[in-house]
């Protein structure tokens, strides 16, 4: 039996890759759900407590900023954990369907079909934070532009990590009615027990428990390597360790998926 | 082209659904009939790779099922019970994913797949959306998409339950014209009308095979007149479908 070529394999990337676009593209809801509620937490929620949460100065700023500023990383974050929660909705969609068995009956080995879908995924997550970005802009909520350029990689990874993370998820719900587990079993905890929205010093002040779930929270890792590389710097060590839990992620993922349950 | 199947069983929990099943699967047309229940869809999962082997094996020509080589995919084309197309993307589109799934360029796809959607009449439905078709168009779209990489084994489970009788037909036709090239096709059906003299008959009750041999020999063996004599002599049940 002969392996298949590379071209073989690149026409199944594109096509994984577009067919994921193509959907995302369908639902023009989708876009503008994605994009609406990271602007809601920036303008309405950020504007509330901008009065209230003062903050201090820590790497990677080095002056003191606005509680808007601060929470654009967060808010990226959630993003891509959202996109990422959606596709894995969409493969449960898929496996009650029937169009996975069609995806897992292709020659190509099935951890790159799942790479592909990742990778698709991770293009949707990388438009979204471009274009929340640009719209934070327009209300006068200026990161660097540069920083998004120095920010493709670490959306890339930030998108493979929640994307593996999602798939061990959907590989793990029977039916669509269990999304609704999902959102308040993971999405939330991850996204409020991490440095999104505050400071983990912050959060050290008012319960030392909350901080250290919050410091080694998966996620805050993630929205730190993203809110120093949105200020044109890498954080090595929590690239590392961002790498290293998507590896792990994405090696259980690919090795536990199944095409129906 | 053939398939071996050997001593292969399969249990979900406490329950036997497959026990012991030794078939040899020639080219041509081999219909698979048995009452619900009777393990037609374990094994047809099985074939396709849906499930794991539990006990056994199965060998296309001299490829093991129990080694896993992906490449096996590009031989085998499938049509299942329940519709898996993108309801939201269009013929065209659908086809030419499954197509680049396989490998198959645009341009090459588009050149395969001429004279298979001439001959099931979907010419006319490609830009449409799937979601528009009906339910025999949808049908024949999934036959098309299951040959377009001129695979050598086809599966088809029950590809022609609730359809009229053009699309039927049709459906019929077009996989016993590819019979006749050499394809081995495995065509599960409770509808014993599809069922011809030439066919290789294979009978599924209660997890086993009572019966793997050619209709008329088949027939004429047991002194029965029709398949549904033999059926019900064989399985001592009434077909859903009378």
């Amino acid at each position: 039996m002969k392996k298949p070529s590379t071209q073989s394999l690149w026409y199944t990337f594109q096509a994984i890759v577009a067919r994921e676009l193509l959907r995302f593209f369908q639902q023009k809801s989708r876009l503008f759900s994605a994009l609406v509620r990271p602007l809601l937490w920036l303008i309405v929620f950020a504007a509330g407590f901008r009065s209230a949460l003062g903050l201090s100065i820590t790497p990677p700023y080095e002056t003191y900023i606005l509680y808007q500023e601060y929470i654009v990383p967060g808010l990226c974050g959630m993003i891509i954990l959202f996109n990422a929660m959606q596709s894995s909705l969409s493969m449960v969609y898929d496996r009650e369907m029937g169009s996975m068995k069609i995806l897992l009956m292709s020659p190509a080995p099935k951890a790159f079909l799942l790479f592909a879908k990742l990778c698709g995924g991770a293009l949707l997550s990388l438009l979204q934070v471009v274009i929340f970005i640009l719209l934070a802009w327009v209300v006068d909520i200026e990161t660097p532009l540069l920083g998004l350029v120095y920010s493709i990689p670490t959306i890339f990874l930030t998108a493979f990590f929640l994307g593996s993370l999602g798939l061990i998820l959907a590989n793990n719900i029977k039916q669509l009615e269990n999304f609704a587990g999902v959102m308040n079993f993971v999405i939330f905890p991850m996204f409020f027990l991490s440095s999104a929205l505050y400071p983990l010093w912050k959060i050290k002040e008012s319960s030392l428990y909350l901080y250290w779930i919050c410091k080694y929270n998966p996620f805050t890792f993630a929205v730190e390597m993203l809110r120093f590389s949105l200020y044109e710097q890498y954080n090595v060590e929590l690239i590392a360790l961002v790498a290293g839990i998507t590896f792990t992620c994405a090696f259980f993922a690919i090795n536990t998926f199944k095409a129906k349950k | 082209m053939s398939i071996k199947i050997s001593g292969l069983s399969h249990n979900y929990g406490i329950k036997e659904a497959l026990n012991n099943v030794n078939l040899e699967l020639h080219e041509g047309f081999n219909v698979l009939l048995g009452p619900n229940g009777a393990g037609k869809s374990t094994l047809f999962s099985l074939l396709t790779a849906q499930l794991s082997i539990q006990h056994g094996d199965i060998w296309f020509d001299k490829a093991s099922m129990l080694q896993p080589q992906r490449d096996l995919f590009k031989q085998i084309g499938v049509v299942f019970q329940s519709t898996t197309l993108d309801l939201d993307l269009t013929v065209q589109q659908n086809l030419l994913y499954f197509a680049a799934l396989h490998g198959i360029s645009k341009q090459q796809a588009l050149h395969q797949l001429s004279p298979i959607l001439c001959a099931l009449s979907l010419t006319k439905h490609l830009g449409e959306k799937v979601r528009q078709l009906n339910q025999g168009h949808r049908r024949r779209v999934e036959l098309a998409r299951s040959v377009l990489h001129e695979p050598k084994y086809l599966f088809l489970d029950e590809p022609t339950v609730g359809l009229d009788v053009p699309s039927r037909k049709a459906i019929i036709a077009y996989v016993r014209t590819l019979a006749a090239t050499g394809v081995t096709i495995l065509w599960t059906t409770h509808l014993l009308d599809e069922v011809q003299g030439e066919d290789q008959l294979i009978l599924l009750n209660d997890g086993h095979v009572l019966l793997s041999e050619e209709c008329q020999t088949a027939l004429e063996s047991n002194h029965k007149a029709s398949v549904l004599e033999l059926y019900q002599s064989l399985t001592d049940r009434v077909l859903e479908a009378i």
